[in-house]
């Protein structure tokens, strides 16, 4: 079908539009994509030292991805807000299935292993969250009262703490900004944000004291002073910022990256690809990604500003921001700006779960583009 | 729920949501804004320093050493070898916990505790990246328990490198010595760059003499390595240069000849090339394993060594400083015949003793309790027969004075240069000498002493056969030397210097004495002459362990072994053509005749009836060496 749409839209661009419309395909958003994980499998490729086990299966990822994308989008925005709750309920009882019958590597406990396949909740909710916030505050005042922020936070934290049981700190902090984007595009009063900041830093010694473990507390330390431990968790930071620094402005060349083809590199392929794409493509390579992304986030905020419904600007919203904090904080993690947590490239970083989330997410926002106009005096 | 719905303003609804839509998108800019730049700072402003960064992450300087020179014999038997032994290593860069590793090696290969605190001290003066040795010389079992489990013992490495192997193990250990781990003390005087992929030094003998030729120089390569060490590729090298081989003047079937020969006695032996002053065979008896001290002697080993009465770490023949007791008399009969002191008419009475007038203990001869070598005693008999008194007033009247300063031209109380260390130098006495070290002047009953080659005088196994080699080439300067050639290329012989020079008449003179000590019936070592198809000639001597008192006899039956007489014999042969000389002592072995003198016998006759066969022999060898080297 997307052939077949790509070769109409070539013979007959006003037809082709006509036929994306009645799929519910946004081309543009489509053709970034396509760019972008082709981008990805390429450095991907290289990452994993030319061995084409994980380009096939990420490959095969995305292809779901597509198909599920393409999918979604042909729900409508109405069925989407109605089962949002269910959805959301869903996300809860699998997190909470994680935490008993969950299994794990390197001593968290993220995967749920379903016999064909293993999934992890956590990355999920990272759609569901803001499908659930958005859903409920859509029906309520804009502005939102302070009861239906409290209401809001509730269900954020429900996920985020049941998330950071895993452990999976930055995967926990990722989907308490997706719900709280909702709240903050939902028109949230400065008061809260000024007051959410306050606690936030409040939270920082209660947090250090009682909720981060060790090994998280050891890589806030490293992001510190990195050269204090550099055989220990410092190692990771030194050697991806090496790779950095050393790919310059045109980089070393595809596959010709000495950090990462020698496995100084850690965790090449998922977390740490950015340090892949920097060494190999340099400057330019991390910029036109940066460009990719940029317009791919321009395009999710254009969809939202023009969305019908308030619930599918809100969501169409917070897909889109929340997708620039999944890129700052890896891009920031893997640069030694922000403490190593783990959080992956989105489209770039090998995984299943994120990439499916990932396309879950856009075939939302194609379907909130095709949404047809609402009746003003609805009611 | 319908209720608030009816309340929502949407134009309010969008209105405030695109205001904060645009913000949103303002804060992504400058996010943007703020990841481009550190990017930016890394890849452009910090860009040369983590290129440094990464090259050296991956680029290693690894030194290539070089396979150490083999030592062989005359006749091509290898005397010192490198064999490829397997060590285990851990690169420290690589390990994770030091005490967790280690721990998890343990329970797949034994390592003793002094492996282990080894390995620690080792650990402190390494270079980065560099492979700690942490046990030697795995067997095949442990190597393949370790290459199976390579993958979990993080920076681990078994590497095969080449090791010292003696395969004559005691045989040689006093000549070539053998290598071992380089000590803190050495690391400060050698090039760490030229050792920079050896562990090991000679430490005694011809090991430690010809260090620098045995080494040979170190190579190297820039390697590419991954993050666990293992090399991908070679990014240029340099080849090592091989040590030199050294071919020894020694005669391995000649050294063990004569290592037999002591049968368990403790002793040495020297045996000199008169032509050439080549060492063909050297001998200190006890000797050990050289093989132990390659990889380190273990403790229990080391102090039995160090601890045995027969103290078989100390190399006699050049170490051991002897009184060398009736084996000067040749050289001292030949000093006084050429400074006109006695003459070969001059005879004397021997009644058995010799008294000095002023003094009243009389100095015995050895044989005074037969009432001494009777009426007419000249000085070829007092050689022969070994009489006492005829040298004690020889002695007297040439004086001190000609008879050191003559001696030492002989290589008396002097080191005489052979390639070793540690050479003793033996003491011939002089007034100035008595001053120096005793305090004291010299009395004539001091050359008394001496001049039966007791008192202060001391020498070497090695002064004596070059003394020997000396008088049987009737004064050349004949040097002793271990080593033929290094590295393919033959050592210049000691240049064929003329000593003093002494009337031929004399030389023949002395060296009839010496012939009639083997072969005149009253000869000392007449016993040896049986059966002899050549002419030999020799001198014994017997040196005192503990002085007795002149009123004492000396009786054996009194005495413990370790105080018994020690027994010499020097010798050349043959006669006609000396092409051998021979010093050699006997510890305790009492008489120079009985004990001694047998050794010397066992040993010419296998240098001198395999001679031809030794030529044809190191032909084969030749022949043989260059396969070897071909290999």
């Amino acid at each position: 079908m997307q052939i077949n749409d790509f070769v109409r839209r070539m013979q007959n661009p006003g037809g082709a539009r006509r036929m994306s419309r009645s799929v519910h395909v946004d081309l543009i958003l489509f053709l970034l994509l396509f760019l972008l994980c082709g981008f990805g499998l390429a450095v991907l490729y290289s990452a994993s030292g030319e061995d084409l086990f994980y380009v096939k299966r990420q490959l095969m990822f995305m292809i779901t991805g597509f198909v599920l994308m393409l999918s979604v989008a042909q729900v409508s925005v109405r069925s989407m807000h109605r089962w949002a709750f269910v959805v959301y309920g869903l996300g809860l009882v699998a997190l909470l299935a994680v935490l008993i019958f969950g299994v794990g590597a390197k001593g968290a406990q993220r995967w749920l292993d379903l016999g064909f396949t293993r999934l992890q909740p956590a990355e999920i909710m990272k759609v569901c969250v803001p499908l659930m916030i958005s859903a409920y505050l859509s029906k309520r005042f804009i502005p939102p009262t302070f009861k239906h922020v409290c209401w809001s936070v509730v269900m954020i934290l429900i996920p985020t703490l049941l998330i950071v049981r895993q452990p999976d700190l930055g995967t926990a902090i990722l989907v308490f900004a997706s719900g709280f984007l909702v709240l903050f595009l939902a028109g949230l009063g400065k008061r809260y944000i000024l007051g959410s900041g306050l606690i936030s830093l409040a939270a920082i010694p209660v947090m250090w004291l009682f909720v981060l473990r060790d090994y998280q507390k050891q890589r806030i330390l490293t992001l510190l002073s990195p050269e204090d431990d550099t055989l220990g968790s410092g190692w990771n930071i030194i050697q991806s910022k090496t790779a950095i620094g050393s790919g310059g402005f045109n980089g070393k060349g595809w596959t010709e990256g000495t950090q990462s083809q020698l496995s100084f590199l850690p965790e090449s392929h998922t977390d740490f690809i950015i340090a892949v794409l920097a060494e190999e493509f340099g400057l330019i390579g991390v910029m036109a990604l940066c460009t990719l992304y940029l317009l791919i986030i321009g395009r999710c905020l254009f969809i939202a500003a023009n969305a019908q419904s308030q619930f599918g600007r809100l969501l169409a919203g917070s897909l889109g921001s929340i997708f620039f904090i999944y890129i700052f904080v890896n891009m920031g993690m893997v640069s030694g700006i922000l403490p190593v947590v783990g959080a992956p490239l989105p489209m770039i970083s090998y995984g299943g779960t994120a990439i499916l989330t990932l396309f879950i997410g856009f075939g939302m926002l194609m379907a909130i583009s095709r949404e047809p106009k609402q009746m003003r005096t609805q009611f | 729920m319908i209720e608030e719905e009816a309340f929502s303003d949407p134009a309010r609804e969008r209105q405030i949501f695109v205001g904060r839509v645009l913000l949103a998108s303002f804060l992504i800019l400058v996010f943007t804004a703020i990841l481009i730049a550190r990017y930016f700072d890394l890849q452009i402003n910090q860009h040369q320093d983590f290129v440094t960064q990464s090259d050296n992450n991956r680029v290693h300087l690894r030194p290539n050493p070089p396979a150490r020179g083999v030592i062989y014999d005359r006749n091509g038997e290898i005397l010192a070898d490198n064999q490829s032994v397997s060590n285990l290593t851990i690169i420290r860069e690589r390990s994770g916990d030091l005490d967790e590793l280690i721990e998890k090696i343990s329970a797949l290969v034994p390592l003793s505790e002094t492996d282990i605190k080894r390995f620690y001290k080792r650990l402190k003066r390494r270079r980065p990246f560099e492979q700690t040795p942490l046990k030697f010389n795995l067997s095949e079992q442990e190597q393949a328990v370790l290459a199976v489990n390579e993958h979990r013992l993080d920076g681990i490495k078994v590497s095969a490198r080449l090791s010292r192997f003696y395969p004559k193990r005691d045989l040689f250990t006093h000549v070539v010595g053998y290598v071992g781990r380089i000590n803190e003390r050495e690391i400060s005087l050698i090039d760490p760059i030229q050792y920079s992929g050896t562990d090991s030094i000679g430490k005694v003998g011809l090991e430690k003499f010809y260090e620098d030729s045995l080494l040979g120089n170190v190579g190297s390569e820039h390697v590419e390595t991954n993050a666990r060490g293992r090399v991908m590729r070679v990014l240029d090298q340099v080849d090592p240069d091989s040590g030199s081989d050294l071919v020894l003047h020694v005669d391995s079937k000649l050294q063990k000849i004569a290592f037999d020969a002591f049968a368990g006695e403790r002793g040495a032996l020297v045996a000199m090339d008169i032509k050439t002053g080549g060492v063909l065979a050297m001998v200190s008896a006890p000797s050990y394993d050289a093989n132990l001290f390659v990889s380190g002697i273990s403790q229990k080993n080391y102090s039995r060594l160090l601890n045995s009465d027969d103290n078989p770490m100390f190399n006699r023949a050049i170490q051991g400083q002897y009184p060398p007791g009736s084996t000067v008399k040749p050289l001292f009969g030949l000093i006084a015949l050429d400074s006109k002191t006695v003459s070969p008419s001059t005879k004397i009475d021997d009644p058995g003793y010799f008294k000095m007038e002023g003094i009243e203990r009389p100095w015995r001869d050895h044989n005074s309790e037969r009432g001494g070598h009777g009426k007419d005693v000249d000085l070829a008999e007092a050689i022969i027969e070994s009489c006492d008194v005829f040298f004690y007033k020889m002695g007297i009247k040439t004086g001190i004075d000609i008879l050191s300063s003559k001696s030492m031209a002989f290589g008396l109380g002097a080191k005489t240069g052979i390639d070793l260390p540690g050479e003793a130098r033996g003491i011939m006495p002089s007034r100035t000498w008595k001053k120096e070290n005793r305090g004291a002047s010299w009395f004539n009953g001091d050359t008394i002493n001496m001049s039966i080659g007791q008192g202060f005088m001391l020498s070497t196994p090695l002064q004596l056969a070059v003394m020997t080699s000396r008088i049987a080439s009737k004064g050349k300067r004949v040097e002793p030397r271990l080593v033929k050639s290094i590295g393919g290329v033959d050592l210049s012989p000691s240049e064929n210097i003329q000593l003093p020079d002494i009337d031929p008449q004399y030389w023949d003179y002395i060296h009839q004495s010496m012939r009639g000590v083997v072969h005149s019936a009253k000869g000392t070592a007449t016993s040896i002459n049986r059966g002899l198809s050549y002419t030999m000639a020799g001198k014994t001597g017997t040196a005192q362990v503990v002085s007795i008192r002149a009123d004492e006899d000396y009786d054996k039956s009194k005495l413990n072994k370790r105080q018994w007489d020690h027994a010499l014999f020097i010798a050349f042969a043959p006669f006609e053509d000396p092409q051998i000389a021979i010093g050699l002592i006997v510890e305790n072995g009492e008489h120079g005749s009985s004990a001694a003198a047998p050794i010397a016998r066992a040993v010419i006759d296998g240098y001198l009836n395999t001679e031809s066969d030794v030529n044809i022999a190191s032909d084969l060898a030749l022949q043989g060496l260059n396969i070897y080297a071909n290999q």
